[in-house]
């Protein structure tokens, strides 16, 4: 049901300051099963009706929690993100901005191979509506169970798809925020895989953005996927060579464009949504052709 | 953020990699005794943010201390102008005098990330002193590339096959070795985002130098580089760009239309961005405000919109998740009140807190011009920039 949350997951918070208390209560008014919460020298304590340790094993150890969403400020992250790792977290999901590229270049290298998917960072999380899981940061009004999963590498814009989804009467299986730096632990493509594989997903949205060339390998994937994929790509008028705010979307070379990342896509297969308002009607379409609604 | 290239030398001459004498110098009067001190003939180079500089003058030769100190009187205080600036150009405000080279060919050479392998790359050429994209589109066989593992590092093996792939062998090969794990060791140390050398030049008597040198540094390592971020020159960047940041707005980046745009997270401000140019109009700005969750933050951001003269009407586009729409609702009315944006105003609010965000507008008494959806939201305002 769903990818990567379900009725099984327990979540452990690691950073329980301000938002992560704030998001904790978000969670658990959803219906997620909130575990425990982690912050060094609060081990004990409870904050929100969450029982806080010291460290993940500890969390392991006594609540089985078996997915991680990290709050953890940015010059400290890649060590909360280690210490899930380390602990056997089969899902690290790290909300945080801003942690230096040179410390996930370290963090990448050291999950791989390894039996913990990262999902992030810089990203507004996991969300299965069906199961009333939650991990992240999104607005959990707009959503609506369903058989849609949706990708996207940006926050915001994936709560704007999927308003536009539900507001259409388009229920979501999951949404999976990949993460808006340039060096992400799952990459667009991996997220199609999953969703792939999930019985519960029909088609997929997928919210990519210039810069990089991971729309394109996400192409690649696409062509050999059974589900349909709706495909919308922010910054077609952005100017070249300029930081639009994820570091993720310079545009290096024609292929970090948005004309070369629709043609890709478009040329394996997805239905491409030319503005960002029309990306609900597009799926809209491609699911009364199909025969999936 | 991006240093000056007599910075870049000096981080790479700490790690050990050989750049050409010299010094930086702010008046005439010192690159003539920098002049004089290498014997005469040098190279004086405007210090300013941007390749292309000889076209754009910034770059001159001078073969006494008396002409290096005119070079310097020329360049200092210029504005300087090339493809990359735009038309207003870059102020100059200090000069790098070097030694001249006397090259027998030139190379390429830098380190960046690869965003698939999450890895450090170093990119090597025996085309130098070119556009380095156009010699990958041309001739991509002249580039060649070697990962650096974090595990183990960049490796001997990896800096011999770089330097006999492109010509630095025999009494090349060691000192090519040598500046390439200098090169790497600088952007390992210093959190660098693109450490380039175009060109490496290898002189007439066999020497390795780096004669030119970009280098920019991780925005996000800030807390752990505070040698290198005293360096940064604010004067190379936008103004309304360095008050957006010090104000800790997310990102502003200045562009061409009309529609000020006040929008929350990047990928929905960069489609804020394409709405407004699907119903015909031009955005002035992108701005992700990112989780800016006070009042004041959004009362500046405006400020600086408001102030922009090309800013015919303001888009303000906010799907709250983290940020909650009603303290984005607030600091719109307090920029009204104040006076601060008198442009029309389009505000969408959704997302978090959506039903107190909407009620202060509503209880403000303030003009606004409501929208609902994303494509009316860019329409309106389209419609308001006239």
């Amino acid at each position: 049901m769903g990818v990567l949350l379900d009725e099984n997951t327990r979540l452990v918070i690691q950073g329980m300051g301000a938002a992560g208390a704030r998001e904790a209560r978000t969670c658990l008014d959803f219906g997620t099963n909130v575990v425990a919460g982690v912050t060094p020298g609060r081990g004990g304590q409870e904050i929100e009706g969450v029982p806080i340790r010291n460290t993940v094993q500890q969390a392991v150890d006594e609540f089985d929690a078996n997915v991680s969403l990290i709050f953890v400020p940015a010059p400290f992250a890649a060590d909360a993100i280690l210490e899930a790792a380390d602990a056997g977290i089969p899902t690290a999901i790290c909300i945080t901005e801003g942690i230096p590229v040179r410390d996930m270049v370290a963090v990448k290298r050291y999950l791989r191979g390894g039996n913990t998917r990262l999902i992030g960072p810089n990203c507004p999380g996991v969300i299965t509506p069906m199961a009333q899981s939650r991990a992240g940061i999104m607005p959990v009004d707009v959503y609506m169970p369903g058989n849609v999963g949706v990708i996207s590498r940006s926050g915001t814009l994936v709560y704007e798809t999927v308003d536009q989804l539900t507001r259409l009467g388009i229920g979501q299986s999951s949404s999976v925020g990949v993460g808006g730096d340039p060096i992400i632990g799952t990459s667009q493509r991996e997220a199609l895989e999953l969703f792939e594989a999930d019985d519960e997903t029909a088609a997929v949205v997928l919210i990519g953005e210039i810069g990089g060339t991971a729309e394109q390998e996400a192409a690649d994937y696409v062509r050999q996927m059974s589900k349909p994929v709706v495909a919308f790509i922010a910054g077609a008028t952005a100017p070249p060579g300029r930081r639009m705010g994820h570091a993720g979307a310079i545009i290096a070379g024609k292929a970090g464009t948005a004309e070369a990342k629709k043609l890709a896509l478009a040329d394996a297969g997805a239905a491409i949504a030319q503005s960002p308002s029309e990306i609900g009607s597009t799926m809209q379409r491609l699911l009364q052709e199909r025969g999936l609604v | 953020m991006k240093l000056h290239e007599y910075q870049a030398k000096a981080v790479l001459a700490k790690y050990g990699v050989p750049v050409p004498r010299g010094r930086v110098a702010t008046t005439p009067d010192e690159a003539a005794a920098i002049a004089s001190e290498l014997g005469g003939k040098v190279v004086v180079k405007a210090q300013a943010h941007t390749g292309g500089r000889g076209k754009g003058g910034g770059v001159k030769l001078a073969n006494s201390a008396d002409e290096a100190k005119q070079a310097a009187s020329e360049i200092i205080g210029m504005q300087l102008v090339t493809h990359q600036t735009g038309p207003a150009g870059l102020p100059v405000h200090s000069v790098l005098v070097e030694e001249q080279l006397d090259i027998d060919r030139e190379l390429y050479l830098s380190v960046i990330i690869d965003n698939s392998s999450g890895m450090p790359v170093v990119i090597a050429s025996a085309a130098g002193g070119m556009d380095i994209e156009e010699v990958a589109a041309n001739t991509p066989e002249q580039i060649h590339q070697a990962r650096v593992d974090p595990t183990v590092g960049f490796q001997g093996f990896q800096a011999r096959a770089l330097a006999f792939a492109t010509g630095l062998d025999g009494d090349l090969l060691r000192p090519a070795t040598a500046l390439m794990t200098g090169l790497v060791n600088a952007f390992e140390g210093s959190d660098g985002s693109l450490a380039e050398i175009n060109p490496v030049v290898v002189t007439k008597d066999g020497k390795l130098l780096a004669a030119d040198a970009k280098f920019n540094i991780d925005d996000n390592a800030d807390f752990r580089q505070k040698d290198l971020f005293e360096q940064r020159d604010r004067s190379q960047e936008d103004d309304r760009e360095v008050e957006a940041q010090d104000a800790g707005l997310g990102n502003y980046v200045k562009l061409d239309g009309d529609i000020g745009c006040l929008v929350n997270g990047a990928g929905l401000a960069m489609a804020t961005m394409d709405a407004i140019m699907f119903q015909g109009g031009a955005p002035a700005n992108f701005l992700d405000i990112g989780t800016a969750n006070n009042p004041e933050a959004v009362v500046t951001a405006l400020r600086i919109i408001g102030a922009d003269p090309d800013v015919k009407a303001v888009l303000v586009n906010i799907f709250g998740g983290l940020a909650r729409t009603d303290i984005i609702a607030e600091g719109v009315v307090e920029a009204k009140k104040q006076g601060l944006i008198n442009q029309p105003t389009v505000v969408r609010l959704a997302g978090t807190n959506v039903e107190a965000g909407n009620k202060i507008l509503d209880e403000s008494g303030i003009e606004l011009i409501r929208a609902d959806g994303f494509a009316e939201a860019a329409q309106k305002a389209v419609q308001a920039a006239g």
